[in-house]
């Protein structure tokens, strides 16, 4: 469970410079974030040929319980709402990439 | 937890607290002109996430408690759930006050807590009270049903809100390189928002090149097509007309057909060419980055310059280095001793040069040199310690939002010259005194709307807070249009309460400084803010504290100007040192205009008090050999009269000798030397001799209370 690396990004732009250049396994994105959301995010990456496939996680806060299901609409594989224990993060990292 | 953690934690949240306030200010300008601007609101809300958030981390569960109301609070604004009204605003700013409390009580005890149901409680009455709920049908929009899927309920909040408005809504397709998009897309953003708002901005990838990416920014504005694409000097630019109210968009365009200009079709020869060159453009700093990184074990942090616009991340978004202020005086101590040792090695010099030693040249040019670079450190040293007046500014907002709703009063605040720098530690002594006279002018000064009215001035007063730099000193003006103080009832007061005899013969400002007499009020009736009596003497004596001044003028119907005059630092000072009956004295340098030889003649004495005549005015003297009651021996040779000026002031001290100029450090007498008039401190000369420091506004209240006035 510890070998993976994290790549950190501060906002939607990055993420968009960053998938082409790294080989990214699984996204985890919170949603309220400013010039791109993360419903923009989950969008561009399943419109994409090259990481259509690729995991993707929401992060929401509780109230936010409509942009949640739009993300899962959108093919966002499974979300995680805020407050959440570490474990859980990783019991559902270790889930979709196995 | 450690004290430092506990440090970070303060620091940071003050920072937080500091920009919350000032923005909730902005906020509530705007909402009363009727503007609320979505990016400060957002702003706003994601900075009370993150004092939660740090809170939170930090473990105090009730400050994260309240700032998470607060922040909901502000999640149901932002989302048009409540309306922004001025009790809304309000709480905010209690709200705000109470997380600040909280904050501030564990500075001193970090078990501190209070009970913060009754913020909690005016919160969940608020979120109770939601406003007119009526959407538009997004069913009526030309728009494609895929980019109505990616918008977060808060952009379809902000949708609504440009359709109520009866903005035009457009759809924007552009394609921008891989390279360069982020930057010419906060370009074009910042082009949009000049003229309307960005609702969303969609991701896109351009299947015939990977190196492109396509964006479909849907944004609300004021302007027709033409102008729009007048305004968007952009290559690959389409613009869609979604929403054209009174079909005043669709007269002037056809709307354009909804094809990406690149993505659709093949490049032409001038756009791949563009595309492949701005491709050879080597990628900012981000590549590099990622190549070092990967080295490491630890998780990754992608940074990039400009990336300013980030959220949901732990950076600081700027990159500044709190630093303890006992820290920075240490340096300045440090500098200051630097200062004097290197006028003993000039000194040292001239001794090497009147010996005709062969080194003397190359040694005079060392010291030189060190002289540069000492004075370019004392600046730098100093620099640092400057502040904007505008967090103090900023902070009597709040006090000034709060107090005019209490009396019932309607007040605007008007800053000017925000950026003035002072001295941290001036700045932080200057908040009571400056809270003080404000509530005087909100208190004794602005008029009930309805007797403002009354007299055609406008409903709202104002209050202006106007800082400006003057040579050494900055000027901080306190203005209102009030009522103003008539000088004839302090006259009355005055001579009622023993201060002055009817007789006296005083000006408007000698009355003007009954006002700072100790227990000094004309107000009949106590009022929580002003009123006690007390006050304005205590604002005089902590403004002379800093070694500054206070001035007032007032007239009648108009409203009250104070002035406070103060040194922009207190730290390191320039004095000319003098010399009466064999003793030196130090005159800080910033307040001498001038220095001349006293030759015979010059001396007048009128009603037993010396003056000259100094182009055509009179000057009054001071002697200090007589203030202090020196004895010594009598200097034969000739004197000196320093003129010494403060705010509009002058007089003349006399002096037996002008020594020179030197830096020097002011140290405190300490508490049990406090009562002693006219001195400021004491200073190291550097050569084992310590001298005292001359306050000069002090010794000019002094010798304007002997003329007989009240010396303000």
């Amino acid at each position: 469970m510890d070998d993976f690396e994290l790549i950190e990004v501060a906002n939607g732009f990055e993420a968009l410079r960053i998938l082409p250049r790294e080989k990214v396994d699984l996204v985890l994105t919170d949603i309220n974030m400013p010039d791109i959301n993360g419903l923009e995010l989950v969008s561009f990456v399943r419109n994409n040929p090259l990481y259509k496939d690729t995991p993707l996680i929401i992060i929401s806060t509780e109230g936010s319980k409509r942009d949640r299901e739009k993300g899962l609409a959108l093919g966002a594989n499974a979300y995680l709402v805020k407050p959440f224990r570490p474990e859980e993060l990783q019991q559902l990292v270790a889930e979709l990439l196995n | 937890m450690s004290d430092q953690a506990i440090d970070d934690f303060l620091a940071e949240s003050e920072e937080l607290l500091d920009k919350l306030n000032q923005d909730l200010a902005e906020l509530g300008d705007g909402a009363a002109s009727g503007q609320v601007n979505p990016d400060l609101l957002n702003g706003i809300f994601r900075d009370a996430h993150s004092i939660k958030g740090l809170s939170g981390m930090f473990g105090f569960d009730d400050v994260a408690e309240l700032s998470h109301h607060l922040e909901n609070l502000l999640d149901h604004l932002r989302m048009g759930k409540v309306d922004l009204s001025e009790d809304l605003l309000t709480c905010l700013f209690d709200t705000l006050a109470g997380v600040a409390g909280l904050i501030r009580g564990k500075a001193d005890d970090p078990e501190f807590t209070q009970d913060v149901s009754a913020y909690l409680s005016r919160i969940e009455q608020l979120l109770t009270s939601s406003p007119d709920a009526s959407d538009y049908p997004f069913s009526e929009l030309n728009i494609d049903p895929a980019l109505l899927d990616v918008l977060t309920e808060y952009e379809e909040h902000r949708l609504h809100e440009n359709l109520k408005q009866g903005k035009y809504l457009y759809l924007i397709k552009v394609a921008f390189s891989l390279m360069t998009f982020d930057t010419e897309l906060v370009d074009l953003t910042e082009m949009l928002k000049g003229c309307g708002e960005v609702i969303s901005t969609l991701p896109g990838v351009d299947n015939d090149n990977p190196e492109m990416l396509t964006f479909q920014i849907l944004c609300g504005a004021d302007v027709k097509t033409a102008e729009l694409k007048s305004l968007l000097n952009f290559e690959n630019l389409a613009i869609d007309v979604v929403f054209g109210c009174a079909g005043a968009g669709a007269e002037e365009s056809e709307p354009e057909p909804k094809t990406f200009p690149v993505a659709a079709s093949k490049f032409d020869g001038e756009q791949s060419l563009r595309a492949s060159s701005s491709a050879e453009v080597p990628a900012p700093i981000i590549e590099k980055t990622v190549a070092d990184l990967k080295l490491q074990g630890e998780p990754r942090k992608l940074t990039e310059a400009g990336a300013g616009n980030d959220d949901g991340s732990a950076r600081s978004f700027t990159s500044t280095v709190r630093v303890d202020i006992s820290k920075l005086d240490y340096l300045m101590t440090i500098v200051g001793e630097l200062a004097l040792a290197k006028g003993l090695i000039a000194q040292l010099c001239n001794e090497v040069l009147t010996a005709g030693l062969p080194v003397a040249r190359d040694l005079e040019k060392a010291v030189h040199a060190l002289e540069r670079r000492l004075n370019d450190l004392q600046a730098g040293v100093m620099d640092v310690r400057m502040v904007p007046v505008r967090q103090l500014f900023d902070k009597m907002n709040r006090i000034i939002r709060r107090m005019a709703q209490e009396l019932g009063k309607k007040v605007k605040l008007n800053i000017q010259g925000g950026d003035t720098e002072l001295d941290k530690l001036i700045v932080e002594d200057l908040a009571d005194p400056l809270m003080h006279i404000i509530r005087n002018a909100l208190d004794h000064g602005i008029e009930p709307p309805s007797e403002r009215l009354k007299i055609g001035k406008p409903e709202s007063g104002t209050i202006s807070l106007i800082a400006s730099q003057k040579g050494n000193h900055v000027v901080i003006e306190v203005r209102d249009d009030g009522k103003g103080i008539d000088p004839e009832v302090l006259r009355t007061k005055g001579i009622e309460m023993g201060l002055i005899s009817a007789d006296m013969h005083l000006n408007r400002q000698d009355l003007f400084g009954l006002l700072f007499h100790p227990g000094f009020s004309t107000r009949e009736e106590v009022s929580e803010y002003s009123g006690r009596g007390v006050g304005m003497d205590v604002v005089k004596s902590n403004i002379s504290a800093l070694s500054g001044m206070i001035d007032m003028s007032s007239e009648v119907g108009k409203g009250t100007v104070m002035s406070l005059t103060l040194p922009i630092t207190l730290a390191i000072i320039k004095a000319l040192v003098v010399r009466v009956k064999g003793i030196d004295y130090a005159i800080p340098l910033n307040s001498v205009l001038e220095t001349l030889m006293l030759e015979p003649g010059m001396l007048q004495t009128i009603e037993g008090r010396e003056v000259m005549e100094l182009r055509q005015q009179t000057l009054s003297l001071l002697r200090i050999d007589r203030l202090f009651s020196l004895q010594g021996r009598e200097d034969t040779g000739n004197q000196f009269v320093v003129v010494v000026g403060f705010a509009d002031k002058r007089m003349g001290i006399v002096v037996d000798e002008l020594r020179g100029q030197q830096d020097v450090v002011i140290k405190s007498l300490g508490k049990a030397l406090d009562f002693v008039k006219g001195i400021a401190g004491a200073a190291d000369l550097g050569n084992q001799k310590t001298i005292l420091v001359l306050d000069v506004s002090d010794l000019m209240g002094e010798i304007l209370q002997r003329e007989g006035g009240l010396g303000v």
